[in-house]
């Protein structure tokens, strides 16, 4: 094969008509009040855990809810429940609910 | 939105009298090109065109990669249009997409900002002693053979349209990012619904393939092959077109700028290398034309006075669908009959082993 001294770079889009659905619409179903999600990032600004680490719950949970299921369980195991999201939370999600849903429904990935 | 509303973004073109300025990529990569559109303008259409030798690059490559100031370019242009003024033209036509663009940047820069205007016209001064006028009607290459697009259809001698079926050819058309996407209303169609080479294809029968990425951009960018690390990110782009319109089935693609042009015909090669996809019919690739080279083919223009050997992807497919007659040995036959030399064998390409060749050379 010849050597072009590059590759050809992978998109970092997110192909929802690709990606199976089907997990996210179980979490979905199952907790519909997540449609309310308007990405505001409270959640993540007062998270404890995203203190001390790279946790970032909204950037998970909105990546879980486009298919990209990867890495989505190790990242919810930073979680330590405190619930100060859910005190915050504008909409009134039961964000620790989130955070044990994914983690029931994603123990695969 | 609905498809009807290209129409709100029209604009002027000059129906004659051009002063007409060459691209870089372009003359070097499809050299047939430029020599067919001065053909097409003065010999069929009876347009006066003036080809100017003194006039240089727009040096839009640099300009594009940092290496060439504003200030500079400015006087470049300038330059340019200094020539035009001394040659008693006002229309100004540039052959290459990233020109047009810089043309009507710089062009609305000084009409936003005069004292730009001022200071280059006394750099143009200072360094060659030239002044210029603004040109009175800018227009791509494009815009003019979209202008007399009807003119070409009657004056046609074959149409898009696949011979053996009868069926109208299907065309993925490329318009290129500096077209309209800087400023939509200096494009026919605007950015959104830009319609010049849609245009063209429907009214010499053919018909548009629209894809997803149909808008997308090819990925020349400048900057991401300038530097040989960063193609990949180049050629994603190109990789990512393709994939969304192989499904369509495209007969060939038009593409409207000399680096799409090159891009598009080019990265097939490298894609087919790195993964072995092809994205043509019959496990080659999709010949890609420029609107030149299409004119040429609906007015009857031989395919190597078209210069369409230089093509990374041969186009003998698709000439043998629209009917078009040509000599395959003299297909690396350049003028006087000289051999040009041939390309490497390669998985794109479905004519590369032809033994007529080897019996000449």
């Amino acid at each position: 094969m010849i050597n072009f001294g590059f590759s050809i770079s992978k998109p970092r889009t997110i192909d929802i008509d690709r990606n199976n659905l089907h997990k996210s619409n179980e979490i979905m179903h199952e907790m519909p009040e997540l449609q309310t999600c308007i990405g505001c990032g409270t959640c993540t600004a007062t998270c404890t855990a995203g203190n001390l680490t790279e946790f970032n719950f909204r950037k998970v949970h909105t990546l879980v809810r486009r298919g990209e299921y990867q890495g989505a369980y190790v990242e919810m195991n930073k979680c330590m429940l405190c619930g100060k999201c859910r005190l915050l939370c504008p909409r009134g999600i039961n964000t620790r609910g989130v955070v044990m849903l994914i983690k029931r429904k994603l123990g695969d990935f | 939105m609905k498809r009807s509303s290209w129409t709100d973004y029209q604009k002027d073109i000059a129906d004659d009298n051009y002063y007409y300025a060459r691209s870089c990529i372009r003359q070097n990569f499809f050299p047939g090109s430029e020599k067919v559109f001065l053909d097409i303008l003065s010999k069929d259409l009876g347009r006066n065109i003036f080809d100017d030798p003194l006039h240089t690059s727009c040096t839009g490559i640099g300009y594009h990669s940092d290496v060439v100031p504003l200030e500079t370019i400015m006087t470049v242009v300038a330059r340019q249009f200094a020539l035009m003024s001394e040659a008693g033209y006002e229309n100004f036509t540039s052959s290459c997409i990233t020109s047009f663009g810089i043309y009507t940047e710089l062009l609305n820069t000084w009409e936003e900002f005069p004292e730009t205007e001022e200071r280059t016209r006394e750099n143009l001064y200072k360094a060659t002693g030239r002044e210029f006028k603004i040109p009175k009607n800018l227009s791509h290459t494009s815009d003019v053979i979209f202008h007399h697009r009807e003119e070409i259809a009657r004056k046609a001698v074959r149409k898009l349209v696949n011979v053996h079926t009868g069926e109208p050819l299907r065309v993925v058309e490329h318009i290129g990012c500096h077209y309209a996407k800087i400023f939509p209303k200096k494009g026919v169609g605007g950015s959104e619904f830009p319609y010049v080479l849609a245009g063209m294809v429907e009214s010499w029968g053919g018909e548009i393939v629209d894809y997803p990425e149909r808008r997308h951009c090819c990925g020349f960018g400048f900057r991401n092959y300038l530097v040989q690390a960063n193609r990949g990110y180049s050629v994603a782009n190109s990789h990512k077109k393709l994939e969304s319109m192989a499904p369509f089935k495209p007969d060939f693609i038009v593409c409207n700028c000399p680096g799409c042009t090159m891009f598009l015909d080019k990265w097939q090669y490298t894609i087919a290398e790195m993964e072995g996809t092809t994205y043509g019919q019959n496990g080659q690739g999709i010949p890609v034309l420029s609107y030149e080279e299409m004119a040429g083919l609906v007015l009857g223009y031989d395919p190597w006075v078209l210069g369409m050997q230089m093509h990374q992807v041969d186009v003998e497919p698709l000439l043998d669908k629209l009917g078009v007659e040509y000599d395959p040995s003299a297909k690396y036959l350049g003028r006087n009959g000289k051999y040009i030399g041939r390309p490497e064998r390669a998985i794109v390409n479905s004519c590369s082993e032809d033994t007529l060749y080897k019996i000449r050379r």
